[in-house]
C-alpha cells in the first residue's frame, strides 16, 4: 500500500510541476464534494485535493467525501443550498435534471482551451443543449468476463458472432454449467444486457433513439432484440433465481465454476481477483456481433466533475478541472494501483493491467458504432427505472413480454411529453 | 393618571376574569405551535404539491387533478399498476400483521409463570424487537436465500421448491416479508400482554375458578376482558407497524421482484425521493391517498378512545 501511494505521489508531483504556471495566483477556498467513497477512489481523491492544495499556496482545498450511493440523492440538496464549488456526477442524460434546473455551470469556455482537445472523444457525453457541463475523469469498459480455464476445458474460443455465442453456450450447458451469471436484484445488471443486445441487433443510433423516446417500445425492432435475448434465456443460459441476488452475490457462481461468464463492467475484475481467480483463469472478450450490418457500440460509463452554478471560487474550480484532466494526473489516477480504469485524456498512458489494456484497445479501435453511457444514464430516470424493472421481469418470465412492452410504451408516451 | 399606567391593571383584571378559559390555552400554545408547524402545515403542503408537476428543483407546474387521475385511474385513464399492487399489498400487510396479536398473547400466557430464570426467557423472547428492523430484514433475507438459505433447505425436505426463492418469486415475496415483520411485532405484543397480565385481578381469577371456569373458558371470559386495554394498544401499534413497513421492504427486496412487494409508503418514497425518483407531485399524491387510508384508522381509534373514556366515567 505504501509503495502504491509513493508511486502515485511521484506521478502527481510530476504533474504539479507542469500545471503550476497557468494558475499560480489562485486564492481563497476551493470546496469539493466528492462521491469517491470506496477505499481506492477515496485515496485518489484525497491525494488530488491535497496536491492541488500544495500547488497553490494561497488556496486552501476543502474536501468532503460523501457515500457514493447516498450522493445520488443528496446531490440535489447539496447543489441547491450553499453549493460547493466542484462536485462529482455522471455523464450524459443523467446530468439533465441539474442542467435544466441551472445547478451545473456551463463550462463551454473551458472546453475551448487548447488542453481540452485531448478529451475530444468524451465531449459528446458532456454536451447537452450544445454546451458542455463538466469534465470526465475516468471511464471503464463493459464486456464479457469469462473463465478461460472452462473455455479451454471445453475446447471453446471467444465467440465473435451470435451463432458462435449460442453454440458455445450450448456446450457450456451440456457440461452442466450455466453460460452466464447475473444478479438482477438491483435491476441495472439487466440494463447492461439490454444495452448490448439492442445495440448489436439494431445499432447504436437506434438504441439512442429509443433512449430519447423517439421509437415505440412495441416496435418490431425492439421485439427482435428481445427475441435474440430470449434465445439465451430459453436454452437456460442464465443462472436461476438471479432476481434474488445482487451483482456481488452472483459472483460466486463464476468463481466456483458453476457459470462460465459474466457481462459486467471492469470494476468487477478486482472482485474476481479477491475471490481467488488468477489472470490465467479470468479473461475478457467483446460482446459478439449479432447483426453484421451494425457496428460495435460499447457501454463505457464515464464519471465526471462539475462546477456548481453557485460556486464561490469559479477560477479555482476551473483550474482544478484542468488539473484533473491533465495527462499526468490522468495517468496517475487511472493507474492499476489507483482507480484501475481508463484515462480520459488521449495523451495519458494506460495502465498495463491486462483488462485495462484490452478495454482500451476495444474502445479505441473497435467501437465504431458509438459509446453508450449505460441504460440508467442514457435513458431518463423514470424511463430507466420502469424499463429495468421490465427487463428483470422479462428475464424471469419471458412470456410476459407483450405486457411488459405495453407498460414500457405507456410510460414512454407519458415521460417524453 | 396617565393612560399608560392604567393599561396593565386593565389587562390584569381582564385576565383575572377570564383566566380559567385562557390558562389552558397558554399551556397548550407551544405544543399547538409545534404540531402546526411540523404536522398540520406539511400535510397542507403535501396536498398543494400533489396538484403540481415538480422535480423538487425547478418551478412547479400546476396540473390540477392530473396526478390523481393517473394514480387512481379516474376518467379515461387506467389505474397506475404500481398503485394497484401497492394498495393490495398494504391490505395484505394490515390483515396478516394482526396475527402478531394472538401470537403475542399466546407467548405472553406461556411465559407468565414463575420458573427459575423466567426473566431471562422473557428478555430472549423480547430480543427481536430490540434489534433494528434493518438487521431483522437482512437476517431473514439470508434465511430465504434460494438453494443455500435455511428456509429453502427446510422446504426441500418436504419436496417444495419455490421458484426464485421466497423473495424472488412475486407470488411469495410479500408474505415472506410479512413473516419477517411478524417476528419483532409478536415480541412487541407479547411485552404489552405481559404487563397487562401483571394487573389481572387474582380475586377475579379465584372467583372464576370457584365457579368452575378453567382452560379456554377462563381465558375468554375472565382474563381477556381484563386485558382489553392491552389488546387495544397492541392493535394500534400493529396497525401502525403494518403501515410503516417500509424498512423491511427496502432491505429485503427493494420493492422487487418486478415491483411486486411495493406498498404505498415505499411507492411514495420511490417516486419522490429515490435515485430515479424526484417526481414530487406524484409522490405527494400517493402520500395524500395514504393519509386518507390512515385517517380511517385514526378516526376509528379516536372514536374507541372517546367511547372508553365515556364508559369509564
Amino acid at each position: 500500500m505504501f509503495q502504491k501511494l509513493t508511486k502515485l505521489t511521484t506521478a502527481l508531483a510530476l504533474s504539479t510541476a507542469v500545471a503550476v504556471p497557468a494558475f499560480a495566483e489562485l486564492s481563497g477556498t476551493l470546496r469539493i464534494t466528492s462521491d469517491m467513497s470506496n477505499p481506492a477512489p477515496r485515496a485518489v481523491m484525497e491525494k488530488m485535493a491535497s496536491d492541488f492544495d500544495a500547488m497553490h499556496p494561497n488556496l486552501s482545498v476543502e474536501l468532503t467525501v460523501v457515500d457514493r450511493e447516498a450522493w445520488k440523492t443528496q446531490i440535489r440538496n447539496a447543489l441547491s443550498a450553499n453549493a460547493p464549488d466542484v462536485v462529482n456526477w455522471y455523464a450524459a442524460t443523467r446530468m439533465t435534471p441539474y442542467v435544466d434546473a441551472g445547478l451545473f455551470m456551463d463550462i463551454s469556455d473551458l472546453w475551448s482551451e487548447p488542453e481540452m482537445a485531448a478529451l475530444a472523444s468524451t465531449k459528446g457525453a458532456m454536451t447537452l443543449d450544445g454546451k458542455q457541463w463538466g469534465v470526465p475523469y475516468t471511464y471503464y469498459q463493459w464486456g464479457v468476463y469469462y473463465r478461460k480455464d472452462i473455455f479451454e476445458e471445453l475446447g471453446l474460443s471467444e465467440p465473435k458472432t451470435w451463432a458462435e455465442e449460442l453454440s458455445n453456450c450450448q456446450a457450456i450447458i451440456d457440461s452442466g454449467r450455466k453460460c452466464y451469471t447475473i444478479g438482477s436484484k438491483y435491476l441495472w445488471t439487466a440494463g447492461g444486457w439490454f444495452d448490448y443486445i439492442n445495440s448489436r441487433t439494431n445499432g447504436y443510433d437506434f438504441h439512442i433513439q429509443l433512449a430519447n423516446g423517439e421509437v415505440a417500445w412495441t416496435d418490431d425492432r425492439v421485439r427482435a432484440t428481445f427475441a435474440n435475448w430470449r434465445q439465451l434465456i430459453d436454452m437456460g443460459g442464465f443462472i436461476e433465481d438471479h432476481q434474488s441476488y445482487s451483482w456481488q452475490e452472483a459472483m460466486p457462481f463464476m468463481i466456483d465454476g458453476k457459470a462460465a461468464a459474466y457481462l459486467m463492467g471492469n470494476f468487477s475484475v478486482a472482485a474476481f481477483r479477491d475471490g481467488g481467480l488468477t489472470d490465467d483463469q479470468l479473461d475478457f472478450y467483446q460482446f459478439p456481433v449479432i447483426n453484421p450490418d451494425v457496428d460495435y457500440a460499447e457501454d463505457a460509463p464515464t464519471d465526471t466533475f462539475h462546477i456548481a452554478s453557485g460556486a464561490q471560487n469559479v477560477e479555482a474550480a476551473k483550474a482544478f478541472l484542468l488539473y484533473v484532466t491533465s495527462p499526468e494526473v490522468q495517468t496517475a489516477i487511472n493507474a492499476g494501483d489507483a482507480l484501475g480504469q481508463l484515462p480520459v485524456n488521449a495523451n495519458a498512458s494506460v495502465s498495463n493491467d491486462k483488462f485495462i489494456q484490452q478495454g482500451f484497445d476495444m474502445l479505441s479501435n473497435n467501437a465504431g458504432g458509438g459509446i453508450m453511457q449505460f441504460f440508467d444514464r442514457d435513458f431518463p430516470a423514470e424511463m430507466a427505472s420502469v424499463g429495468m424493472e421490465g427487463l428483470q421481469e422479462f428475464m424471469v418470465f419471458p412470456d410476459n413480454l407483450d405486457d411488459i412492452l405495453e407498460r414500457l410504451e405507456d410510460a414512454r408516451q407519458r415521460i417524453y411529453k | 393618571m396617565s393612560p399608560a399606567l392604567t393599561e396593565p391593571s386593565k389587562f390584569k383584571s381582564w385576565y383575572r376574569k377570564n383566566d380559567i378559559a385562557i390558562t389552558p390555552w397558554l399551556f397548550l400554545l407551544p405544543a399547538v405551535l409545534f404540531f402546526a408547524t411540523y404536522v398540520i402545515v406539511p400535510i397542507g403542503q403535501s396536498f398543494w404539491i400533489s396538484f403540481h408537476m415538480w422535480d423538487g428543483l425547478g418551478e412547479k407546474t400546476f396540473v390540477g387533478m392530473d396526478n390523481y387521475e393517473r394514480l387512481l385511474g379516474l376518467g379515461d385513464q387506467k389505474m397506475d399498476r404500481k398503485f394497484e399492487t401497492s394498495f393490495w399489498n398494504n391490505i395484505k400487510w394490515l390483515l396478516l400483521y394482526l396475527l402478531a396479536i394472538p401470537m403475542g398473547l399466546f407467548i405472553a400466557l406461556f411465559l407468565n409463570q414463575t420458573v427459575t430464570g423466567i426473566r431471562l426467557y422473557k428478555s430472549l423472547f423480547f430480543f427481536p424487537f430490540v434489534i433494528s428492523q434493518v438487521v431483522v430484514g437482512l437476517v431473514f433475507s439470508w434465511f430465504y436465500l434460494p438453494n443455500d438459505g435455511l428456509f429453502d433447505v427446510m422446504m426441500s425436505w418436504f419436496g417444495i421448491d419455490i421458484r426464485g426463492g421466497v423473495l424472488g418469486n412475486p407470488k411469495t415475496a410479500t408474505y415472506g416479508i410479512i413473516a419477517a415483520g411478524l417476528w419483532p411485532q409478536t415480541a412487541y405484543c407479547m411485552i404489552l400482554y405481559l404487563t397487562g397480565l401483571n394487573s389481572v385481578d387474582p380475586e377475579q381469577v379465584e372467583a372464576g375458578r370457584l365457579d368452575g371456569a378453567k382452560g379456554f373458558r377462563m381465558l375468554w371470559y375472565v382474563i381477556l376482558p381484563q386485558l382489553r386495554p392491552a389488546t387495544f394498544i397492541a392493535f394500534v401499534v400493529t396497525i401502525i407497524g403494518a403501515l410503516r413497513s417500509f424498512d423491511f421492504i427496502a432491505v429485503m427486496t427493494n420493492g422487487g421482484p418486478f415491483g411486486s412487494t411495493r406498498v404505498l409508503s415505499f411507492f411514495m418514497f420511490e417516486e419522490s425521493l429515490s435515485e430515479f425518483g424526484f417526481r414530487m407531485g406524484y409522490g405527494a399524491a400517493i402520500a395524500v391517498v395514504l393519509f386518507f387510508i390512515m385517517l380511517g384508522f385514526i378516526a376509528y381509534f379516536l372514536y374507541q378512545m372517546w367511547r372508553d373514556e365515556k364508559e369509564g366515567r
